[in-house]
């Protein structure tokens, strides 16, 4: 990709993330949105979350690898324990790239 | 400040992968700076590395941070006396993370605007610092592989997925919309699965709700 083309995307992913950001807090410290819409943001996180997860384990390059030798699928057990028992982001990251690194480096 | 300490690790797995896809550092570091959304930019680095246009780029990281949308509406009242370029500056560096810090500081009545941007300014550093760290050692990191840096993302998805589920609805939604994804991208479309299933999927948790709620 072009170095324009990076710069003109960065700026546009930085406008796109700064006005959610900005504007409820701007217009809504005294007001109330619709309740349709109040629902349907609170569904967005759970909705997106998932629809990037599920892929992100399964697809390798050009395919869906939805066997016993997936090992991003077999780390989702031990990080996803870790982030429903503690909650926490940081310590599902580590847990979750730790048995990746360790399986990798047993089965070199 | 164990955010900080979630920053840094996060932030240089990000620096890494983003060399790894071809950014320059000067790139990698300027992402962090203007966008600072730690998974918006982690998939943004797959993307580029993917070569998906730009359009599509943009297109997924609203997607992606849309859900700030609701915790700036959250924080809102808390903010009430701030100065207009305060609440601008503060919303400028509100994450998952801080967020979670600020919700717990306001409902304390912590909520000086001073302290609380000065806090946001510290993790954005702590994730500047990570990300240029990474930066640096991806010239040298040829192969992420053998330090599972690219299980950061998957990681931080099951992470943030989870900890967003509060109840049944919320998992049945979920697994709609995981599932869509993948039948859309196995159907072809792999630039922009993850966004018509988020709409879908919303929508009809919405509307569910909405409906519910309707007095018969």
């Amino acid at each position: 990709m072009a170095e324009t083309t990076i710069l003109i995307t960065l700026a546009g992913m930085a406008l796109v993330t700064y006005l959610p950001r900005l504007i409820p807090a701007w217009v809504l410290r005294d007001k109330q949105l619709p309740a349709f819409v109040i629902a349907w943001l609170r569904y967005v996180p759970v909705s997106v979350l998932a629809a990037l997860l599920l892929p992100s384990l399964l697809i390798e390059g050009n395919s869906i690898n939805f066997s016993a030798r997936n090992l991003y699928l077999w780390a989702a057990i031990p990080a996803g324990l870790v982030a429903w028992k503690r909650k926490s982001l940081f310590g599902t990251v580590v847990i979750g790239m730790l048995v990746v690194a360790i399986v990798r480096w047993i089965m070199r | 400040m164990p955010v900080v300490l979630g920053y840094l690790p996060i932030g240089f797995a990000y620096g890494v992968l983003a060399i790894n896809a071809g950014l320059s550092i000067f790139q990698t570091v300027l992402m962090s700076i203007i966008v600072y959304a730690g998974s918006a930019q982690l998939i943004a680095v797959s993307l580029f590395a993917q070569a998906i246009h730009p359009l599509s780029i943009i297109a997924t990281t609203f997607i992606v941070n849309l859900r700030h949308m609701l915790m700036s509406a959250a924080l809102a009242p808390h903010m009430r006396h701030w100065k207009s370029y305060q609440v601008s500056l503060f919303s400028f560096e509100l994450t998952d993370e801080s967020f979670g810090v600020h919700s717990l500081r306001f409902d304390r009545g912590e909520n000086q605007p001073k302290s609380t941007i000065l806090i946001n300014l510290i993790c954005q550093f702590a994730w500047v610092l990570g990300s240029l760290l990474g930066a640096v050692a991806g010239n040298l990191i040829q192969d992420v592989r053998p330090f599972a840096l690219d299980y950061a993302l998957p990681a931080m998805f099951i992470a943030l997925l989870i900890l967003q589920i509060k109840n049944h609805k919320h998992l049945i939604i979920a697994l709609i919309s995981a599932g869509l994804s993948l039948i859309l991208w196995q159907l072809g479309a792999t630039q922009w699965h993850v966004i018509i299933a988020t709409i879908i999927a919303a929508t009809l948790g919405a509307g569910v709700e909405t409906w519910q709620k309707q007095p018969s």
